[in-house]
């Protein structure tokens, strides 16, 4: 695998790039350098962002010596690199099991996705349950897994014209992607289920339930369990 | 010892300098957009650079202090009147209790900032009390200030919340009640914000290049461009000829920042500001430089801007004299009040 290119980001963060595609070995690439430059504890780390294939490093510049800072970081993001490259294996990562009452009310897209996918309902749920996801990175809103892993053959549309109002813990698929919205808002992406489990509460610590690298298995349960579990999360 | 709201005015938020180390959560910086009006105003009201205040979108607020305050208003230009008398910005003021400040209209520049001796006293979230008006969460509720809000100041000096910055902050800052006048009274001293802010718009916005770039290579810089009425805390939309990618392929998702220049496919560019989300699928045609953030930010709808693409060195550079400025005012600061 070839090595990241590094851009700037500003004047005040640089951007490492592993090529242009959603893959799962790069992805686990980002979330390990992550990790090993959190470790590092360098005095100018203000942000470390995993994206797909992408790192941004935010600092400080106003720490930095030389007439351009992104320099020293760039040398030194260089030489963890360096290193990472004579570690082999891949690194831990945890496994979160989110619980998914699909379809019904909970899920009103359901249907559609199905046969837009000429599959049935039940066929759509054991697809989308089967996979063992990545999380590929947080964002969009505080907490919005985008996970890796979705069976092609469930890849649909977006909705022409988004929802104003999406519920909070709402599982859907958008193209060939896959997440859940962990906060009421507006969102286009095809609604087929709902967790009661709450992803995002920027009260708690760690804020997040998922994390940039977790794995993630999505665990069918019915409008009963949802409805008891949802009254223990609240 | 509270701030009463009388009225919201258009949309005034609680916001310290940002909310950073959660970017990675989804969680945007959010913060003061003047970030540089924003110190000098907590400067100016004898507070660290990173306390809570009040930042004021356009139309300000009615507010009434409970106790006698020191204040400082600083940003764009509003009209203030603290108990009928008017009330100039760039200067430390003394307000007496029960004092009703009015906060009119911005004249010029978008953004004001009221700093309080002592700052606002909300609940931090994720280390800071800015208020994320996308996510909600912040400030008060997550939300504008509205009429009957109550807002907790400091009665006591948090001695040793001074750390993180160049300013020594003396807990006498807070001015003695015993010794404050009963009219409002402002500094004979006052400061000028130019050439960190200049609302006249002489200077380009400056930019260094982004990853995509457009047709001709030099269209984003030779054009002037409006601040569309659709702009907000979380970015700048812009009108101008619309701008042609070399490369139109779709792009995969990747991080974002305050400054950062998207262009969707309409070709009329987005700048994002403070309340930027984090990850972002447009292409990036170039990244406006940290010490022109606070210019940016100060712009409305109507008004136009030029860019001009610098280097890295030159960003740097400039960023190193807005800090260098910010030290030697927070001097000037603390040596006025040893005299006065």
């Amino acid at each position: 695998m070839s090595a990241p290119t590094i851009e700037r980001l500003g004047d005040q963060a640089l951007l490492l790039r592993w090529g242009d595609s959603a893959d799962i070995a790069v992805n686990r690439r980002v979330h390990a350098l992550a990790g090993r430059l959190r470790a590092a504890a360098a005095p100018w780390l203000v942000d470390c962002v995993p994206a797909y294939a992408s790192l941004a490093v935010f600092f400080d510049s106003a720490t930095l010596p030389g007439e351009d800072p992104m320099a020293v970081v760039a040398e030194c993001v260089s030489a963890i690199l360096a290193g990472e490259e004579r570690r082999s294996g891949a690194t831990p990562s945890r496994l979160v099991e989110i619980a998914v009452c699909y379809g019904g009310d909970h899920g009103p897209d359901l249907d559609d996705v199905a046969s837009a996918c000429r599959l049935s309902a039940a066929q759509v749920v054991e697809r989308h349950s089967r996979p063992e996801y990545l999380v590929a990175m947080l964002g969009f809103s505080p907490g919005f897994p985008y996970l890796l892993g979705l069976d092609a053959e469930l890849a649909v549309p977006r909705l022409a014209t988004p929802r104003v109002c999406v519920p909070a813990g709402s599982v859907g698929i958008g193209g060939a992607q896959t997440g859940v919205y962990p906060n009421a808002g507006p969102g286009g992406w095809r609604l087929i289920g709902r967790t009661p489990q709450c992803l995002f509460d920027a009260r708690r610590a760690p804020p997040a339930q998922v994390m940039p690298g977790d794995r993630v298995r999505f665990v069918p349960i019915d409008a009963a369990q949802f409805q008891a579990l949802h009254e223990r999360e609240t | 010892m509270t701030l009463e709201v009388l009225a919201g005015g258009l949309q005034t938020t609680v916001q310290d300098l940002g909310r950073f180390g959660y970017r990675h959560l989804g969680v945007g910086v959010a913060g003061a957009l003047d970030g540089y009006s924003a110190r000098v105003g907590n400067l100016l009201a004898g507070n660290p650079e990173n306390f809570a205040m009040l930042e004021i979108a356009l139309h300000g607020p009615r507010l009434r202090f409970h106790r006698a305050a020191r204040i400082a208003i600083t940003g764009a230009e509003l009209d203030a009147q603290a108990d009928g008398i008017a009330v100039a910005g760039w200067r430390q003021v003394d307000l007496p209790a029960g004092c009703e400040l009015v906060l009119g209209p911005c004249r010029r520049g978008a953004r004001a900032y009221l700093a309080i001796a002592g700052g606002i006293q909300v609940t931090p979230v994720l280390g800071s009390a800015s208020t994320d008006l996308r996510a909600a969460f912040g400030g008060v509720s997550g939300r504008c200030l509205v009429a009957g809000d109550l807002l907790p100041l400091a009665d006591t000096s948090p001695v040793g919340a001074a750390d993180q910055t160049f300013v020594c902050w003396k807990p006498a800052a807070i001015p003695n009640p015993a010794t404050l006048p009963t009219l409002p009274t402002p500094a004979p001293w006052w400061l000028n914000p130019e050439p960190d802010l200049d609302f006249k718009h002489h200077t380009p916005i400056r930019l260094l290049p982004g990853r995509d770039a457009v047709v001709p290579a030099t269209a984003l810089c030779s054009d002037a461009y409006r601040v569309s009425a659709h702009s907000n805390r979380q970015g700048l939309r812009l009108q101008g000829p619309p701008l042609t990618l070399v490369d139109r392929r779709e792009r995969l998702s990747e991080p974002v920042a305050p400054g950062t220049v998207q262009l969707p496919p309409d070709g009329q560019p987005i700048v994002l500001l403070g309340e930027a989300q984090t990850i972002g699928g447009y292409p990036r045609i170039g990244h406006v430089i940290a010490a022109d953030l606070p210019r940016l930010a100060q712009l409305r709808p109507g008004d136009t801007l030029h860019f001009e693409m610098i280097d890295a060195p030159t960003a740097h550079a400039l960023a190193c004299a807005q800090r260098q400025r910010l030290t030697r005012m927070a001097l000037a600061i603390e040596q006025r009040r040893r005299e006065s």
